[in-house]
């Protein structure tokens, strides 16, 4: 048991010591400095980033959700499995390919990577909505009715709870993806982060690679992390899974 | 329409060229993260403090959004003079697939039923012939799940691995942008996403056909 544990422990502190050996050989080769000689610059890119992201989350989680909860009503029941299907096809559609195509469509700006990033993260949301509240035990709805709950009680009492935590973990699925999809709109003149990416793709410059690309990065991680609390603090008691990783 | 068709005569070899290169670069990627994978996740199953760190390790590697796991890797595999195209593209993906392959078959084989594990050793079976041919046979349906989330994933992610210089249908996406032509665009989405309707349903296949009577129901 003990060479079991001690073998967990090296391959943690190995991984500790390899991110730290990246941020130190990183910042010795002064590959962090554009963030601080630009800092201007570096938080309009980051605004823009998070504006991105935050608006284009905020419409899709608007839409997506009660739109899940719409279809699985007894009424559009026999349409579910052909949204589910559109769904499904929807999420093999490149990244790329959705932000390139709304060009043509909007031309290039702002707007037309929130829409893209709007449309892209329904998606996740929708899916996750569906089936967190088809997965919900039939006995646990039968017996609401028992008890004589109209059906807007059995939704908000039962079916929403009963579904908080994966409906949550596909807004999480869909933010988290954003922020990466988010790095792509320069390609649509959105600005955000992702243009000191490309600029560091496009001139070899290391600097510009990494000022944008650890930023991004951490971006990701705070928000999976961030909503990974907020499902703890939001799902019932009673529904709660056991944390994993 | 009689663009498209005379669009599709000019490139439609291209396509084909681009879409193969695209299956390739995926297909390698999966074959070493299955490599590394399977016994991994299977290891897992004996240590529950390891377990732990590398299903964390795995998962927040997923988080890394893939434009800026290239940035962070052009830079360290510049060091090699390896920078920019196939190399950095290829660890990308491997990386990306460890998490649905290694959770699935550490999940798969944890899940397996305590009683068949008892009967299998009450049987007289030694732990080799135990993994072999009650918990990996049984584990299957999981495992070939977690494979084909990775590959679809992995042929989204190698799209954006285009702008690095890796090639596949990425090429034409990024083309088409730069070119403003939404002929290729379109050509190289739909490509996309049909190579992974395709794999996704081959894999399907595989796990059918291989996944024995009694454990399918």
């Amino acid at each position: 048991m003990k060479r079991k544990k001690l073998i967990g422990s090296i391959v943690r502190y190995a991984l500790y010591a390899a991110v730290a050996a990246f941020f130190i050989w990183a910042i010795s080769n002064s590959y962090f400095d554009y963030i601080f000689s630009q800092s201007e610059t570096f938080l309009v890119l980051l605004r823009q980033h998070v504006v991105l992201v935050l608006v284009s989350s905020l419409l899709a989680i608007l839409i997506a959700v009660p739109a899940g909860i719409l279809i699985t009503r007894p009424k559009f029941k026999k349409a579910e499995w052909i949204f589910s299907n559109i769904a499904n096809l929807g999420q093999t559609i490149p990244s790329l390919a959705v932000l390139a195509l709304m060009i043509s469509v909007l031309g290039i700006g702002f707007r037309t990577a929130v829409f893209a990033l709007f449309i892209y993260s329904i998606l996740p949301i929708f899916r996750n909505t569906v089936a967190g509240i088809d997965s919900i035990d039939k006995n646990m709805i039968d017996a609401a009715k028992g008890m004589g709950m109209k059906p807007h009680q059995i939704l908000f009492r039962i079916e929403l709870p009963n579904s908080a935590y994966s409906i949550l973990a596909g807004i999480r699925t869909a933010v988290v993806l954003n922020i990466g999809t988010a790095a792509l709109a320069y390609v649509v003149g959105a600005g955000g982060l992702g243009v000191w990416i490309f600029t560091g793709i496009n001139l070899f410059d290391n600097g510009f690679l990494i000022s944008g690309a650890i930023p991004v990065t951490l971006l990701a991680i705070l928000a999976d992390y961030i909503l990974r609390k907020v499902e703890y603090i939001v799902v019932p008691k009673g529904s709660r899974r056991i944390e994993k990783a | 329409m009689e663009k498209w068709a005379r669009f599709l005569e000019v490139n439609s070899s291209r396509i084909l060229e681009l879409t193969i290169d695209h299956a390739i670069l995926v297909s390698l990627a999966i074959f070493v993260a299955l490599l590394i994978g399977i016994p991994l996740g299977i290891y897992l199953t004996t240590n529950q403090y390891l377990a732990d760190t590398v299903l964390q390790i795995a998962s927040i590697t997923l988080t890394i959004p893939s434009i800026a796991l290239f940035g962070v890797m052009i830079p360290i595999f510049s060091l090699i003079n390896q920078g920019i195209g196939f190399v950095p593209a290829f660890v990308a993906l491997v990386l990306y697939s460890q998490l649905p392959i290694i959770r699935n078959t550490y999940t798969g084989i944890k899940n397996v039923n305590p009683e068949m594990r008892d009967a299998a050793i009450g049987m007289g079976m030694k732990t080799r012939q135990r993994l072999l041919r009650v918990e990996i046979p049984n584990a299957l349906p999981v495992i070939m799940a977690g494979v084909r989330t990775a590959v679809v994933m992995n042929i989204g992610i190698a799209v954006i691995a285009a702008y690095i210089g890796a090639g596949g249908l990425g090429v034409l996406i990024t083309q088409g942008i730069s070119r403003n032509d939404n002929y290729l665009i379109i050509s190289g989405s739909i490509a996309v996403a049909i190579l992974a309707i395709i794999a996704d349903a081959i894999l399907l296949l595989i796990q059918k056909r291989f996944t024995k009577k009694a454990i399918a129901e």
